[in-house]
């Protein structure tokens, strides 16, 4: 189990193989489907002027994400009433369904890790190479065990977009993960799902 | 008629935090037989470690609490109506506990309900009027990243080489485990319908959800199909999350329906190692639940 801490430095990405177990600690946040199309609308493609929040909730993310973390995930929140909010379970998000954002995401805010689940495609893996970052791969449905590990819930941005749509910005110790995609082209996604093919063949031919 | 909104309520807490005895066991078996130090094992250890936390802290024990299923059989003479105002008023405070996560959107205009509410329809609710005394309801919590990986096929397919038989069920549920990698949290277990038309096939694949994993098949072709599917789907060695290894599923249910002669369906519905699956009897002023 190898230890890293937000922010990440490009030796500590490059230095990372699939197949490695790792923790996290530091300050990340989370974002899925609404989040990633937001960023890339108002501050990639430009395709939607920024309104209301949205410049300054930009402003907050750029240092958090600059070298940092993205986690694929919708959380269940306690505290939504008072606003002193923690978490209650909070496993990892299909991640695929990212992957026509991924990529632009990451170079544009120079993330270093994407978290989720079920592994991304072709872009994204490219995109490890060149930011250079990982794809960490959390354990799904691992809800509780991973809530645990957030110390804190530092603050919300975008909650209009629904509890497990929002921007949670958190503070863990101890996430843990695995290296599914690294930054020289490796994946366990693509590995599995070749081997488990030449199988597939054989019983199918049985 | 008693007002059963508690009971209900308990009966959500309980499948959304307390992980069914025959599945947990299931995944220490599991666990047993990963290479040590594997990817694969150290999955499942976190898995086991979670349950238990969930079980102790009575949180969710994973975040998507998924779209609650609920099978109700009533004695004659009971209001479906009334239950159904009881059951969804249990799941709108299970919400509020954080014992579910907000899960109902609206499909035209994408808001959030906020307290799994949805249209009637949602949360699902099945009434069966059946002989006795006894008021029985099934729930599972059936989350949306296996629902996505559930398929149905139509046979003859020539892709696959799937002819009208059993022998070709197996095969489009092995394509179908294939299609689902590790996505909808490996292992799983399957509930398989074969017949029926497009709607009846899927729910009876939801229905064999309902089966523990321990039981067997009362009719001996479809025990040994069982079999067969859990041992082949192993050989993909897709493994717990995808990562590699011994254990895709963890089990196979299957049922068959009748079907029409021009028709012959395969529905496979992928419930995540996170099988949320409880029962509750009401016997007079008695409640119990398994
Ligand atoms: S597939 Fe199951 S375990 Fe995985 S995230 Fe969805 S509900 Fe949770």
């Amino acid at each position: 189990m190898q230890k890293i801490t937000l922010p990440i430095t490009d030796d500590v990405i490059r230095e990372l193989k699939v197949g490695d177990s790792v923790s996290l600690t530091g300050v990340m946040i989370t974002g899925r489907d609404a989040v990633h199309k937001w960023m890339i609308d108002t501050f990639v493609k430009k395709s939607r002027k920024p309104e209301g929040d949205d410049e300054a909730v930009y402003e907050a993310l750029k240092p958090i994400l600059d070298g940092g973390a993205i986690y694929h995930c919708g959380p269940v929140v306690a505290g939504l009433d008072t606003g002193a909010y923690s978490f209650v379970a909070a496993g990892p998000t299909t991640s695929i369904r990212e992957e026509p954002y991924q990529a632009d995401v990451m170079q544009h805010f120079n993330i270093k890790a994407v978290i989720g689940k079920g592994g991304m495609g072709p872009k994204t893996l490219a995109a490890c190479s060149e930011v250079p970052g990982v794809y960490l791969h959390a354990i799904g449905g691992a809800a509780s065990l991973i809530a645990q590990s957030v110390q804190q819930v530092l603050t919300v941005h975008k909650l209009d977009f629904g509890v497990p749509e929002a921007i949670w910005v958190i503070d863990v110790k101890d996430f843990p993960a695995v290296v599914t995609m690294d930054s020289h082209g490796g994946s366990v996604h693509v590995e599995v799902e070749t081997q488990s093919k030449a199988q597939l063949d054989k019983l199918l031919a049985s | 008629m008693p007002d059963l909104t508690e009971a209900f309520l308990e009966l959500v807490r309980l499948t959304s935090t307390d992980l069914p005895p025959d599945v947990e066991a299931s995944l220490k078996r599991a666990r047993e037989q990963e290479a040590s130090g594997s990817a694969a094992q150290g999955a499942l250890d976190t898995i086991l470690e979670n349950v238990t936390m969930a079980r102790q802290n009575s949180t969710p024990i994973c975040q998507d609490t998924g779209t609650p299923i609920f099978y109700v059989q009533h004695p004659p003479g009971w209001s479906t109506t009334k239950l159904k105002g009881q059951i969804r008023a249990a799941v709108a405070e299970a919400t509020k506990r954080t014992y579910l996560r907000p899960n109902a959107v609206d499909t035209v205009t994408g808001k959030n309900s906020g307290n799994n509410l949805g249209d009637p329809s949602f949360p699902t609710i099945h009434f069966e009027e059946v002989e006795g005394e006894d008021l029985i309801v099934d729930l599972i919590l059936k989350g949306g990243g296996c629902e996505n990986v559930g398929a149905q096929y139509s046979l003859p397919n020539g892709r696959i080489g799937a002819g009208r038989n059993l022998e070709g069920v197996r095969k489009v549920v092995l394509d179908a485990v294939f299609n689902a990698q590790g996505k909808g949290c490996a292992p799983g277990v399957l509930g398989v319908a074969i017949g029926g038309d497009r709607g009846s096939s899927y729910y009876a694949s939801k229905e064999a959800l309902f089966r523990k994993l321990d039981d067997e098949n009362t009719d001996a072709e479809l025990a040994k199909l069982e079999n067969r599917l859990t041992q082949d789907a192993n050989q993909l060695s897709i493994g717990p999350m995808g990562f590699g290894g011994e254990t895709t599923v963890l089990g196979v249910k299957a049922k068959s329906l009748h079907r029409l002669p021009a028709s012959y369906f395969v529905s496979v519905s992928y419930m995540c190692w996170a099988h949320r699956r409880r029962r509750m009897t009401v016997r007079g002023d008695e409640t119990t639940y398994e």
